[in-house]
């Protein structure tokens, strides 16, 4: 009800606030003297500051988009582009406010883990598991590190993809991660190897992992596997009003990578994110990408399906909440014969969010036997919130088998109805609708996630429903 | 216990459909609510339960003296009352087995249900219902023939075990068959601690529910009551001597 204490998510930006501790920043705004402090601060080769300062001419010529959710807000003046942590902690667990730590209470977060994602866990539990972990990983000659680790440890495998899938001048949020990007994951899988448990960004003891500018570069050698998860479901605190990710994923012959996100930025967080694959033959990649929190989010995980054979797949699940816009979907290239891809979005839209699937169906000319499926369900909660369908389609081959199906629903009186007249009260009952509707996809996803994703619209739920 | 109605009365779009019921109904009793299509039969039923979508402009309802017209349905529910629908919505994506298990805990008061008691109860429930064991996995009412809709319905009031039951056409389109499960369904209830409203067009449902009380609605009232054997007259002369004694015209059910 109305009433009851409200721990909702759209109540975290107002805990959030920490004085600054960082030891170094670049200040305010963003200039070629700032791109080359960062590459200083990381002591990097010349290539990647290079690199860097052709990314941001493209960043200053680019255009912001003129299409999808609304940017207008963003001041790029009054970011920080680049801070560093400090080594030790910096933060204590008391100093969050109370509303936080019974959030993470009620989603069930770990607090080891809520911990890290507050920042204030510089000593992490899981450090022995880690340890362990990464024996196992280096004996199978696995790298799993930051990526400026790997930029001076691995130049030869970072040099030849890095940038290769998303180009600096892909897009204006591209260019400008690539001028500034701090942070992230480096992941190498050998010939034929598994990883048998999903990689997860914070095993590792680093504050920058989840920085506002990360990149994530996964190369998927010749029959191996792994499977990436980003971030993880409880609110993520950041100071900065920007995120910009650039995630590149390349899945060299029958390999298969599967990689899960779900984001939930704080609501005033710009959530801009590129996320590109490429799958060559008989290779598959799957994308999982929910998206509860932000302000703004626009994210359209792709894959190029390069090779015959190859396969791939996005999962999207989105809660566009009171006064957020969540603009994401997929995007699809089939540029060789023999290649299947499947899209699967759903939307749930509450008060004035608005939900929009955007997606992008493309098949090169010339080929043969391509198989494609999208399918879009929006759920309304309120007569005041909206979705959108924009699936763009371009297709110059014929010998090509497209379904697409969309829906829209509206949570029904009816179907409240029936469940309070069985003792759910209203709160209860339209959470049980919202999961059912999600059912089919969080069944797909890894299994803590799902646990979290249902608590968290359970949470979404209270007292919302108008 | 009594469900209490008095003079009640209830429209929907300003478009009155109760004008004044007045019903009585005990626990140890059941009670046969019959009358042509139009007459207000499912209204009231739906107003009982406190669906949004009717406004009660008078009267009152009320269960062990306690008014439930000023309680929102999940609390009406949680009082002791069961509307076996007319046509049950589907849920997508609930799970039977946990939709009963939390309606149960609710009903229960209890935070956390032994699962293995639980799906035990649940289990004999079903076989007696000789429904099927998979319906547990099955999403809520999706993709269920009718009669498998009247089913659950029936296996929900049997789990829920209410102090009264509404039923609402719950016979209609089922085969003797499922008649016959359904009303030994309904059977396994009755008993001193348990009364029922059963709504229905006909006499068959009766015959194996035998029922204290027969009322006749019609236009929005209880125009005649009687026992057990107004269901058989009803049967043989259709409602036109309803009609005639209430002077308009009415529809044949």
């Amino acid at each position: 009800m109305a009433d009851t204490p409200n721990v909702g998510i759209e109540d975290y930006r107002f805990g959030f606030n920490f004085p600054d501790s960082s030891v170094y920043t670049t200040g305010k705004g963003l200039s070629e003297e700032v791109v080359r402090q960062i590459s200083r601060q990381k002591e990097e080769p010349e290539w990647m500051l290079n690199y860097r300062l052709r990314a941001l001419e493209a960043f200053r010529r680019k255009a912001m988009p003129n299409w999808g959710a609304d940017l207008k807000a963003i001041n790029f003046d009054e970011i920080v582009y680049y801070a560093r942590p400090t080594d030790k902690q910096s933060r204590s667990w008391e100093e969050l406010p109370e509303s936080i730590r019974e959030t993470y209470d009620r989603i069930g977060i770990p607090e080891a883990e809520r911990k890290f994602l507050a920042g204030v866990g510089a000593q992490y539990d899981s450090e022995v598991v880690y340890h362990n972990l990464k024996k196992e990983l280096e004996a199978k000659g696995v790298i799993f590190s930051d990526p400026e680790s790997a930029v001076r440890e691995h130049p030869e495998i970072v040099r030849k993809y890095f940038g290769t899938v998303v180009p600096y001048g892909d897009n204006k949020f591209a260019a400008l991660n690539s001028a500034v990007w701090s942070g992230g994951s480096f992941i190498y899988v050998p010939k034929g190897v598994t990883v048998d448990i999903p990689l997860q960004a914070y095993f590792r003891i680093n504050l920058e992992n989840f920085g506002q500018f990360e990149r994530t570069l996964i190369i998927a050698d010749e029959g191996s596997f792994v499977h990436y998860i980003e971030g993880c479901t409880a609110p993520v605190y950041t100071t900065d009003s920007l995120h910009s990710a650039v995630v590149e994923i390349i899945a060299l012959p029958g390999a298969r990578v599967r990689y899960s996100t779900i984001q939930n930025w704080s609501t005033d967080v710009y959530n801009l994110v590129t996320k590109r694959a490429v799958a060559h033959e008989n290779a598959t990649v799957e994308w999982v990408d929910g998206n509860i929190g932000s302000k703004r989010t626009m994210k359209y995980p792709s894959v190029y399906l390069m090779g015959e054979g190859a396969h791939g797949e996005v999962l999207s699940i989105a809660f566009a909440g009171n006064g957020q816009e969540q603009d994401t979907g997929g995007k699809m290239v089939h540029m060789a014969s023999n290649t299947t891809s499947t899209i699967t979005s759903k939307s749930i839209s509450k008060a004035s969010g608005i939900a929009s699937y955007r997606g992008l169906l493309k098949v090169a000319p010339g080929l043969n036997n391509v198989k494609s499926r999208v399918v879009c369900d929006a759920l309304l909660l309120n007569d005041e919130s909206a979705t959108n369908t924009y699936p763009y389609m371009e297709i110059e081959s014929d010998d090509v088998s497209i379904e697409h199906e969309a829906r829209v629903s509206r949570i029904g009186e009816d179907q409240l109805f029936y469940l309070q007249s069985r003792g759910f009260d209203e709160d209860e009952a339209s959470g049980l609708i919202v999961n059912g509707f999600l059912d089919p996809l969080v069944k797909q996803l890894p299994m803590e996630y799902a646990v979290e994703l249902n608590r968290l619209i359970e949470l979404e739920m209270e007292g919302s429903v108008g | 216990m009594e469900l209490v109605i008095r003079d009640l009365h209830a429209s929907i779009e300003n478009q009155p459909i109760l004008k004044g019921i007045d019903l009585t109904v005990k626990t140890g009793e059941t009670h046969a609510l019959m009358g042509p299509n139009g007459s207000g039969k499912s209204t009231l039923a739906n107003v009982l339960m406190g669906h949004p979508k009717y406004e009660v402009t008078g009267g009152s309802v009320k269960l062990d003296g306690h008014e439930l017209l000023d309680l929102e349905p999940d609390q009406r529910s949680l009082a002791g009352l069961f509307l076996a629908f007319q046509y049950p919505v589907e849920i997508p994506g609930l799970t039977v087995g946990k939709f009963l298990k939390r309606a149960s805990e609710l009903r229960s008061g209890e935070e956390k249900l032994k699962v293995s008691s639980f799906i035990r109860e649940l289990r004999e429930t079903m076989d007696f219902l000789e429904m099927d064991q998979n319906f547990i996995n099955r999403y809520l009412n999706e993709g269920f023939s009718g009669g498998e809709k009247k089913r659950m319905e029936i296996l929900q009031m049997l789990t829920l075990k209410p102090v009264f039951a509404v039923l609402d056409e719950t016979d209609s389109g089922l085969d003797i068959d499922a008649l016959k499960i359904v009303s030994r369904g309904v059977r396994r209830l009755s008993g001193p601690e348990f009364g029922s409203l059963v709504i229905t067009h006909y006499q068959r449902i009766l015959d194996y529910l035998k029922p204290d009380f027969v009322h006749v609605m019609y236009n929005g009232r209880i125009v005649v009551s009687g026992g057990g054997e107004l269901a058989a007259t009803l049967e043989a002369q259709g409602y036109d001597w309803v009609r005639e004694e209430h002077g308009e015209e009415v529809s044949h059910g």
